[in-house]
C-alpha cells in the first residue's frame, strides 16, 4: 500500500488544428472527380422529372418510394434491406482489397470535408496563409474573411439541407416554398438539422469524426490482412531521411526521404505516414501525390509513398505479384456473395408483379346455401395496383369444380391505388367436401396478362 | 393514467419516478466533485485502489457533457410537469391521447366533412347514382355494416340480406337511413305458454311453412296449425304478410331470417327472438350515414 506516487500519462489530448496543404497529383484528381459525380448524383437527381412526377421521390406520407420506373411499396421493404446488404458486402469486398479507399474517395465525410476546404483555400488562401492568419491577432481583415468563410460554408450546407429533404417532399415545392419561407415544422426542422449537420461535420469536425466517431472505421481492421492495399512508405527506401544533397537528389544521410515533410502538410488527418501504418490515415493517398512531386523534382524515381501491402514491403514484391495477391480466399468470398446477393436481388426485381392481393374470407358466415343447393362464401379482395396506370383486372377462381363467381368479375384499379373488392364464389351441391376446401384466387389485367397473382384461398362447405 | 382502482399504485409510480429522478441528481452532482485537473498539471486519482496498486485516475468527463446530463434531469422535471407521467397527475398541459385522436378526427372531418356535406345536400337517389359516392359508401359498409351484413351484403343468419327487395322496416331510401341513424329492435315474443303443447307449435310452424307454398309443409298439420295462427295475426297480419311498420316479417315469402326449416320455425315460436340493429346515428354523423344509406339503398336497386 505504500507504492510510490505512480507515474501519470495525460490520456486526453486537446484537438490540434490540421491545415492541410492542397495536394496535386492523380490521386487528388480522382478525388475531386468522386466529388463531381457524387455531388451532380446528390444534388441534380431530385430535379429529374419521370412519368410527370419526381424521378427520384421517397413519399413518406404515401407510403411510396419512386425511383425512375420504379414504385416501391411498404411490401417491398425487403429491398431496402437487400441493398444494405449489398452495401455491406461491397464494403468488405473493397476493404479487403484497397483498404480504406471509401473513407479516402467516395464517403461524404471526405467529400464535403473536400468542398469546404476548397472554399477555405478560396477565401483564406493557402496552408502557410491560413496559418499566418489563425497567429494573427483580430483585426478587420481576418473577421471579414472569417465571416466570408463561414457564410459560404453555411449557404453550401443549407443547400445541402434543402437538396437533403427535397429527396422526401417533392423539391419543386419545396423551392417555391423557400421563396417565401413557408416550409411546414418538419421541414424547417430537417432542412435546418441536415444544413446543421454538414456544416459541423465538414467545416468543424472533419477529421475527427473519421478517427471518433465513424463506427465503420472501428471495424475494418477485420477486413483487412497483410494483402489488403494501403498507403505506405518506402522505409527501406527512405531512411535514413535527411536534407537534400544537390549532386544525387537523396539525402545527405543516404535515403531517398529528404524530409521536406509535405506528406505531414498534406494529410488532412494530421499524421506522418512514414511512422507506418496508423489507424487514422484513410487512404486517401494525398501523401503520395505530394511525395511524387518531390521526388519529380529532386529526380527520383516517384513511389517513396505508395499503394502497398503489408507483405509486398517485407518481402518487396513486384506490382504483379500484389496483384496476384489480390485473389486470395477471403476476397473471392467476398466477391462471390456480393454477386449472389446481387443477381438475387436482380432476378427478383425484374419478376416482381406491381400487382398485389390478399383474400381475407368474410368471419361472419361459414358460408351459405342458395337456391339450387348451392354453396357461396364471401370473400374481400384487398388489391393494390402498384403501377402508376389504371387497369381492368379479371377475377377468377378455381381449385373446386364449377367454382365461379356469383358477382362481377371484372374489376378497374385506377393507377396506385389500393381497394376492398367483395366477391361472392359459388360452388354446385357437391363439389366439394364438408369442410374446408383449397382453393385459388387469381386476378389479371386485361391489357397485360403479365399482371398476374394468385392467392390460396379457403372454401367452406357447411355440414 | 387517471384510472387506478387503488391509490396505492399512483403513489408507487410518483415515489419511484420522482426517487429516479432524484437519484440521477445526486449521482451527477457527486460525480462532478472531481474536477478535471488544469491542462498541464497532475492528473489526480479517485483514491479508489484495487489489487494492491491498481489506482483509478480521475478523469472525469468533460464539463460540457456534464452539463448535458444535468439539462436532461432539467428535461425530464418539466416534461413531468407538462405531461402525464406522475401516477394520475394529468399534467399542466392537459395533454392525453383521447384528446389527440379527437383532434386528428376533427382534422379529417375538416378536410373531408365539405364532401359529405355536399352530398347530404342532394337527395339519396342522387348520391347512389353517384360514382364517387358510391366508393365511399362501399368503403363505409366494408368497414362498419361488413361483420354483420357479409362483405357482399347478403346477411346471414338472424342478420338481415340487404341485397334483395325484402325489408323489415321498409325499403324506402329514407327509411333505410332512419334504420341507419337510429338502429332497429326486432322482438318476436316466446310464444310457447300462450299456444299450447309442443303440437299445437308444431302444426303452427307447418302452417307458416304453407304460407310460402313450401313443399316441406304437412298439409294435416298446417290445418290443425291454421286456427292457432291467430295468436301471431297481431303482429304478422291475416295472411302472414308481416307489417313494416311494426319490422315484423312477412311470413308467405321465401326469406328468412333464421331459417325456413319446420324446427328452426318451431324454435322461434318456441323462445322468440331478439334482434339488434345498432344505432350509427351519433358515432357515424348525418352526413356518413346519408352517403352509407344511399349505398346500402342501391345494393337493392340498380342505379344505372
Ligand atoms: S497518411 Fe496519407 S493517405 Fe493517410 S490520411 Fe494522411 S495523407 Fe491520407
Ligand atoms: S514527402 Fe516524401 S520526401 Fe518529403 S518528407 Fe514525406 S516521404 Fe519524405
Amino acid at each position: 500500500m505504500n507504492a510510490p506516487e505512480p507515474q501519470v500519462i495525460r490520456m486526453y489530448e486537446a484537438r490540434q488544428e490540421i491545415y492541410p496543404r492542397e495536394a496535386k497529383g492523380r490521386y487528388a484528381s480522382l478525388r475531386w472527380l468522386c466529388v463531381w459525380l457524387t455531388q451532380l448524383a446528390f444534388y441534380g437527381l431530385p430535379w429529374l422529372t419521370w412519368n410527370g412526377r419526381q424521378a427520384v421521390l421517397f413519399d413518406l406520407t404515401t407510403r411510396k418510394f419512386y425511383l425512375f420506373g420504379l414504385v416501391l411499396w411498404p411490401q417491398d421493404f425487403i429491398y431496402l434491406a437487400a441493398l444494405l446488404i449489398i452495401c455491406a458486402w461491397l464494403l468488405f469486398l473493397v476493404t479487403a482489397v484497397a483498404g480504406r479507399v471509401w473513407c479516402g474517395f467516395a464517403c461524404p465525410q471526405t467529400v464535403y470535408t473536400e468542398i469546404f476546404l476548397w472554399i477555405e483555400r478560396k477565401i483564406e488562401g493557402p496552408r502557410s496563409a491560413r496559418i499566418a492568419l489563425a497567429k494573427q491577432g483580430p483585426s478587420l481583415q481576418k473577421f471579414s474573411k472569417k465571416t466570408a468563410k463561414h457564410l459560404a460554408w453555411g449557404a453550401v450546407a443549407l443547400w445541402t439541407g434543402f437538396t437533403f429533404v427535397g429527396y422526401f417532399t417533392p423539391i419543386k415545392v419545396l423551392g417555391a416554398e423557400s421563396f417565401t419561407l413557408a416550409f411546414g415544422p418538419w421541414e424547417w426542422f430537417w432542412v435546418l438539422f441536415y444544413a446543421l449537420a454538414t456544416y459541423g461535420n465538414a467545416g468543424w469536425l472533419r477529421e475527427q469524426v473519421c478517427k471518433y466517431m465513424c463506427p465503420y472505421a472501428r471495424f475494418q481492421s477485420s477486413m483487412f490482412d497483410r494483402d489488403t492495399l494501403i498507403v505506405t512508405y518506402d522505409a527501406k527506401r527512405g531512411e535514413p531521411r535527411g536534407k537534400v544533397a544537390k549532386d544525387t537528389g537523396k539525402s545527405v544521410n543516404g535515403g531517398s526521404c529528404i524530409d521536406c515533410t509535405m506528406c505531414v502538410q498534406v494529410c488532412p488527418t494530421g499524421i506522418d505516414i512514414r511512422n507506418g501504418l496508423q489507424y487514422e490515415c484513410i487512404g486517401c493517398a494525398a501523401c503520395v501525390d505530394a511525395c511524387n512531386s518531390v521526388m519529380d523534382k529532386v529526380e527520383q524515381p516517384r513511389g517513396l509513398i505508395r499503394y502497398s501491402t503489408d507483405r509486398a514491403l517485407a518481402t518487396g514484391m513486384s506490382a504483379q505479384d500484389i496483384r496476384r495477391r489480390a485473389m486470395r480466399p477471403r476476397v473471392l468470398i467476398y466477391t462471390a456473395g456480393l454477386l449472389l446477393v446481387v443477381i438475387a436481388v436482380g432476378t427478383s426485381l425484374a419478376l416482381r408483379t406491381p400487382l398485389k392481393m390478399d383474400v381475407i374470407r368474410d368471419r361472419g358466415s361459414m358460408g351459405r346455401e342458395v337456391d339450387g343447393g348451392a354453396i357461396e362464401n364471401v370473400y374481400r379482395l384487398q388489391i393494390m395496383n402498384t403501377t402508376e396506370q389504371s387497369h381492368r383486372y379479371r377475377i377468377t377462381a378455381a381449385g373446386m369444380p364449377g367454382l365461379a363467381l356469383a358477382t362481377k368479375d371484372e374489376v378497374t384499379l385506377a393507377g396506385t391505388e389500393t381497394r376492398a373488392v367483395p366477391i361472392r364464389l359459388r360452388a354446385p351441391h357437391g363439389a366439394g367436401a364438408t369442410g374446408s376446401n383449397k382453393i385459388t384466387v387469381q386476378l389479371t389485367a386485361l391489357d397485360d396478362p403479365a399482371l398476374t397473382v394468385k392467392e390460396t384461398a379457403v372454401f367452406i362447405v357447411p355440414r | 393514467m387517471s384510472d387506478f382502482t387503488n391509490n396505492f399504485w399512483n403513489l408507487y409510480i410518483v415515489v419511484l419516478t420522482v426517487l429516479g429522478v432524484l437519484g440521477c441528481a445526486v449521482l451527477l452532482y457527486s460525480q462532478s466533485k472531481y474536477k478535471v485537473a488544469k491542462h498541464n498539471g497532475p492528473v489526480g486519482t479517485t483514491g479508489h485502489v484495487w489489487d494492491e496498486d491498481l489506482t483509478e485516475l480521475n478523469t472525469p468527463m468533460p464539463r460540457w457533457w456534464m452539463w448535458m446530463f444535468y439539462l436532461t434531469i432539467v428535461f425530464g422535471i418539466a416534461y413531468l410537469f407538462l405531461y402525464p407521467g406522475l401516477g394520475s397527475y394529468a399534467g399542466k398541459l392537459g395533454w392525453n391521447s383521447a384528446k389527440e385522436y379527437k383532434t386528428e378526427l376533427a382534422k379529417a372531418d375538416s378536410e373531408y366533412g365539405p364532401l359529405f356535406e355536399k352530398y347530404r345536400q342532394q337527395d339519396l337517389k342522387a348520391v347512389a347514382a353517384d360514382p364517387q359516392a358510391h366508393a365511399i359508401g362501399e368503403r363505409l359498409f366494408l368497414t362498419y355494416c361488413a361483420q354483420c351484413h357479409g362483405s357482399d351484403a347478403r346477411g346471414n343468419k338472424g342478420f338481415p340480406n340487404l341485397t334483395d327487395k325484402d325489408w323489415l322496416h321498409g325499403g324506402a331510401p329514407e327509411t333505410i337511413k332512419q334504420t341507419i341513424m337510429n338502429g332497429r329492435h326486432g322482438v318476436m315474443p316466446a310464444m310457447g305458454a300462450a299456444l299450447g303443447s309442443d303440437k299445437d307449435i308444431e302444426n303452427v310452424a307447418h302452417y307458416v311453412l304453407s304460407l310460402s307454398g313450401s313443399a316441406a309443409s304437412d298439409p294435416i298439420k298446417s290445418v290443425f296449425g291454421k286456427s292457432k295462427f291467430s295468436a301471431c295475426m297481431a303482429c304478422h297480419g291475416a295472411g302472414g304478410v308481416g307489417n313494416q311498420a311494426m319490422g315484423a316479417p312477412n311470413l308467405a315469402d321465401k326469406t328468412w331470417l333464421y331459417g325456413g326449416s319446420a324446427e328452426t320455425i318451431m324454435e322461434t315460436i318456441r323462445k322468440g327472438r331478439d334482434n339488434t340493429m345498432p344505432a350509427f346515428g351519433d358515432f357515424l354523423g348525418e352526413s356518413k350515414v346519408h352517403v352509407l344509406s344511399a349505398y346500402v339503398w342501391s345494393l337493392s336497386n340498380e342505379t344505372k
